[in-house]
């Protein structure tokens, strides 16, 4: 019946031109999705610096692999209820373009669930959430087998819904 | 694989003879003056210099007169890059032993023709 | 072929080119003296010129070629000493330079070009051309009419010709006998006429003189060549264009009857074709030798007396002296990978040391002399990649020569501008970012600090003032003065403006120094005295603040009536920094060296806690304003490891007396902006040389911090930027004034 099929991870897989692969991962229960090839790695929970005079949801810096990347949580972000950081944590790494510059951009999620192929045809829009979350940042809702995926707009939510806020909340 | 000699002290000018005559398969050895290129004259023997007239060091008609002072390249064909298309600068060019010019500006292959010209 | 890549690069070689050659135009046309130039100096600024014209037209900008002709025209009259340097052809083509210079950006942005700029100055330059001059007697019409057009002009071939028909051409060609020592080969002519059409070669070899009167250099023989074309004459002609002054040449059309009868006249006809073999066989002479082939003849070679080539070549060596950097063009983005990898290199050295603290003594010797040997070895590589970033600062200097003759004419000043230490080298970055301070300072001193001809006269002083630019290395950083010897900083005035505007306090005691450093203080506008120079509404609190971005200070020391000096410290370089390593409760912070002063142990019978949160502290008879990071950074920290949260609560509910709380803490000392603060610490840790990292690589940049590093155990540092951090914390300058009050 439904149109997006699980596909496994490492399968090559014949996509027509209007799927795409989407990473999904759970945040209190929801999952969300970013688009695969949006994502760098999947890194695991490591000492976080803490960055002075940064909203709440940026956590700090991280050392990958030689290079200082800022982690975003995403459900402080999201204003979701708060969880204790552990070795279960999970780091999902996504490249974000902005103006021809590309970033590397962790977000904490609570766990990596699946890689699912989507068909554009079978997006639906996204109902306001409310304040939180703007649906300027999600591309839209899809079901995959009866379970509904919020796929992430993942550059505007990084650059607008995320760095955007922080040169407003610069202590005076 | 005949090889040509380019001498300018300008790098585009150069690039740009290098980048056509490769192109039509010549092998090219790039100087950037005079002296830079007498000396490259003197270690490998070229079918062809290509040389400007206007550089530093050593200008691009010393450079020819004293090519015709070596054994090596007395009938060598040598053609010297000019902008200027006045008779007297020619017969200068012509007085110190070039073989022709090759009027700037030009393009690949206005001097891919001359070159052939020289080269056959 | 212009439209393909290759070529796409090569037009940006062009640019890059043309902007160095612009440069040296520039540079050369300040350094002209008028009336006798020095020749060298117009050749060189001749030579950019001819390279800039060449190269547009070459590339296809035709514009810029275009306006550069009338350039090169001008100096090219000047080299050949057909036309005086006078004041205005300088300026005139000193107005060009940055015409052109404004071409070749908007060539670099595919944004049009300013026709109207372009126009006037053209029409400037043919004044110039055809004002009254010995050159515009001499030479102008021949000079100007050299067009940079494609060769084929000058041909006066009715251009009926372009015939369909095929005609009948006897070319009777005679080269003179040096004709092949110019390296124009008779069968090369002849391979391009049959290129034209159907082509019979016929020698005549009667002027090959006897043996032993040969020169086998030469050539004696001539030719008859009768081509059958449709190509016009003018083409004709233009194979033999290289060759017309080294040859009798004559060229006939000919009717079909006349032709044959010359045909059969001479009977010597040898086709030219595959062989283009050009010895005239039936020739009883050993013509063998005479083929104009540079390998036949060596036989004969011994005879001729060889020119001593060699002492030539030296004597020109030795005159020219290699003075052209010898460089190459790397993209700085390699660069930047290299420091990048290399930056790796010391993390991974420095983690490596370590883990050999941690290892049993057995195994050590070895290990440790093997480490030290990479830290060596990385130190270096370090460095010297780190050298590759680095230019002199001649680069920047050099637009100042421009700068302050253009300034001095505006405001009918005399100035001598003395460069020195123009070879001082340092980081490519820091050196485009010191470039707009710079001439800030300079505008500043032209303008407020040298007087007027007149003034200067009344104070005794000699008419022309003095503006020095140097440079230098000073303990690891670079130190740049601006000094003029004009009136110096009007310190009545400076404090009483700054009074006024609450900066200073009504009763304050100031040293001469501190009051001339209020010109840094932000707030201090200068409004007043905005004038078309130096004005445009930029203080000196943004040279500053410039300044600090890079790492480095700024101060005046000024005397009245002598003058007044600016000096700037600059790092070499940001891509590294010598940090002191500091804990501040988990976490480690780096310090710039060059920021601290000293580090105390906190006596808290010192610490005097004003207001809310201001704390000061005393040491000796000074008191400091104090910054507790922790304490200002505390909801940030908590952030971090849900574990210790608890703990540091349970700390905060006890409640302790903040005196108590930095009892036993240390204070480390800091100076920014002439003022020193102390920052409470936990810790202190190493001192090292840390690679910076931006945090603008993937983050932002934040306030307060100049970058991060990667600390031998992986973890990030970031490293403070003391101005920036005190500026954010100490903004109200309240905080000065508490000092006096504590006091």
């Amino acid at each position: 019946m439904t149109v997006a099929q699980r596909e496994n991870l490492d399968a090559e897989i014949n996509l027509s031109a209007d799927c795409e692969q989407y990473l999904t991962f759970l945040l209190n229960g929801e999952e969300y999705g970013v688009e695969i090839l949006k994502v760098q790695g999947i890194q695991g929970w490591t000492r976080v610096t803490p960055i002075p005079n940064t909203p709440d949801f940026v956590l700090g810096v991280i050392n990958l692999r030689g290079a200082v990347m800022p982690i975003i949580d995403l459900r402080k972000r999201f204003a979701l209820s708060d969880v204790s950081y552990g070795p279960a944590t999970v780091i999902v790494v996504v490249k974000v373009v902005e103006h021809d510059k590309e970033r590397a951009v962790g977000l904490v999620v609570d766990a990596v669930s699946e890689v699912y192929n989507v068909d554009h045809h079978e997006l639906k829009p996204a109902p306001n959430f409310g304040g939180t979350i703007s649906t300027d940042y999600i591309k839209g809702l899809v079901t995959v087998q009866d379970k509904m995926l919020i796929l992430l707009e993942v550059d505007g939510l990084v650059n607008e819904g995320v760095l955007g806020l922080v040169s407003d909340q610069l202590i005076q | 694989m005949q090889t040509i000699l380019t001498v300018d002290d300008s790098p585009s000018m150069r690039s740009m003879l290098s980048f056509a005559l490769n192109r039509a398969g010549y092998k090219t050895v790039e100087a950037d003056n005079g002296v830079a290129g007498l000396e490259a004259a003197k270690k490998q023997l070229f079918d062809l210099v290509i040389t400007d007239v206007n550089m530093p060091e050593m200008d691009g008609l010393s450079l020819v007169s004293e090519l015709r002072r070596l054994e090596d390249y007395k009938f060598t064909p040598v053609l010297v890059l000019t902008t200027e298309s006045g008779d007297e600068k020619k017969a200068k060019g012509k007085a110190a032993g070039a073989t022709g010019w090759i009027v700037k500006p030009f393009d690949p292959d206005q001097l891919l023709n001359i070159v052939s010209r020289v080269l056959g | 072929m212009f439209d393909d890549e290759g070529m796409e690069e090569i037009k940006q070689i062009f640019l890059e080119e043309s902007g160095e050659g612009l440069d040296i135009m520039e540079a050369g046309l300040l350094n002209l003296n008028l009336g006798e130039a020095d020749l060298e100096v117009v050749n060189d600024i001749f030579r950019a010129a001819h390279s800039i014209k060449g190269g547009g037209g070459t590339f296809g900008f035709m514009e810029v070629s275009d306006f550069t002709h009338g350039v090169e025209t001008i100096l090219d009259q000047m080299r050949e000493g057909k036309r005086s340097v006078t004041q205005e052809a300088v300026q005139l083509l000193l107005e060009t330079v940055d015409c052109l210079r404004a071409m070749m950006d908007s060539i670099r942005d595919s944004s049009p070009y300013d026709e109207p700029r372009i126009n006037a100055l053209k029409e400037r330059i043919e004044i110039l051309l055809s004002s009254d001059n010995e050159a515009a007697v001499a030479e102008g019409a021949e000079t100007s009419e050299e067009p940079a057009l494609p060769t084929k002009q000058l041909d006066s071939d009715t251009p009926t010709e372009n015939g369909q028909a095929d005609s009948e051409w006897e070319i009777q060609f005679q080269p003179h006998p040096g004709m092949l020592q110019n390296g124009n080969e008779p069968s090369r002519i002849f391979r391009a006429l049959a290129g034209l059409g159907e082509l019979k070669v016929t020698a005549d070899t009667s002027k090959i003189p006897v043996f032993e009167e040969l020169d086998p250099d030469c050539c004696y023989i001539g030719w008859t060549l009768r081509l059958i074309t449709q190509e016009p004459e003018s083409n004709i002609r233009e194979i033999f264009e290289w060759v017309v002054d080294e040859c009798e040449l004559i060229i006939n059309k000919v009717v079909g009857a006349q032709l044959e009868n010359v045909e059969l006249a001479e009977p010597k006809v040898v086709p030219i074709g595959n062989s283009g073999d050009l010895q005239p066989k039936q020739s009883e002479k050993p013509v063998a030798e005479l083929a104009p082939d540079s390998e036949v003849p060596k036989v004969a070679k011994v005879a001729v007396p060889k020119q001593p080539v060699k002492p030539d070549v030296d004597s020109s060596k030795k005159t020219g002296g290699n003075k052209e950097s010898s460089s190459i063009r790397v993209d700085i983005e390699k660069i930047d990978s290299l420091l990048n990898l290399v930056g790796e290199l010391v993390i991974t050295q420095s983690m490596l040391v370590r883990y050999s603290k941690d290892c049993g003594d057995s195994i050590l010797g070895e290990l440790r002399d093997g480490l030290e040997q990479l830290e060596r070895n990385a130190r270096e590589l370090q460095e010297s990649a780190m050298q590759i970033r680095m230019l002199p600062i001649k680069v920047t200097f050099s637009r100042f020569p421009r700068l302050v003759r253009d300034l001095g004419l505006k405001m009918n000043k005399k100035i001598e501008l003395k460069i020195s230490g123009e070879q001082t080298e340092l980081d490519k970055t820091v050196l485009e970012k010191i470039g707009d301070p710079l001439v800030h300072l300079v505008r500043n001193s032209l303008d407020h600090g040298i007087e007027t001809v007149e003034k200067r006269r009344a104070a005794g002083k000699p008419d022309t003032g003095v503006l020095h630019l140097s440079a230098s290395h000073e303990a690891g950083n670079i130190v740049i003065q601006v000094e003029d010897d004009g009136a110096g900083l009007n310190r009545e005035r400076i404090l009483e403006k700054a009074i006024e505007r609450g900066i200073v306090g009504e009763d304050e005691q100031l040293s001469n120094d501190a009051i001339d450093n209020l010109i840094f203080q932000a707030g201090f506008s200068t409004a007043e005295q905005v004038s078309d120079v130096s004005g445009r509404g930029v203080g000196m609190d943004v040279v500053r603040r410039n300044i600090q971005d890079l790492g480095g200070c700024v101060d005046v020391h000024s005397n009245p009536g002598v003058g007044s000096i600016f000096t700037i410290r600059l790092p070499l370089t940001l891509a590294i920094l010598d940090g002191q390593l500091v804990k501040v409760g988990d976490d480690t912070y780096v310090i710039p060296l060059l920021s601290i002063v000293e580090s105390v142990l906190i006596n808290p019978e010192r610490l005097s806690f004003i207001a809310n949160d201001s704390t000061v502290y005393r040491l000796r008879e000074e008191f400091i304003p104090v910054l507790d990071l922790k304490q200002t950074w505390q909801q940030y920290v908590e952030v971090d490891n849900q574990e210790e949260k608890d703990e540091e609560k349970d700390e905060e509910k006890e409640e302790v007396s903040e005196s108590n709380r930095l009892a036993n803490k240390l204070l480390v000392v800091v100076e920014a902006d002439r003022k020193r603060y102390g920052l409470v610490v936990d810790d202190l840790c190493d001192q090292q040389q840390v690679v910076i990292k931006a945090l603008e690589t993937n983050y932002k940049n934040v306030n307060g911090l100049s970058g991060s590093t990667i600390l031998g155990d992986g973890a990030v540092a970031l490293i403070l930027d003391i101005p920036s951090l005190m500026r954010l914390y100490f903004k109200n300058e309240a905080i000065d004034r508490m000092a006096t009050i504590a006091s």
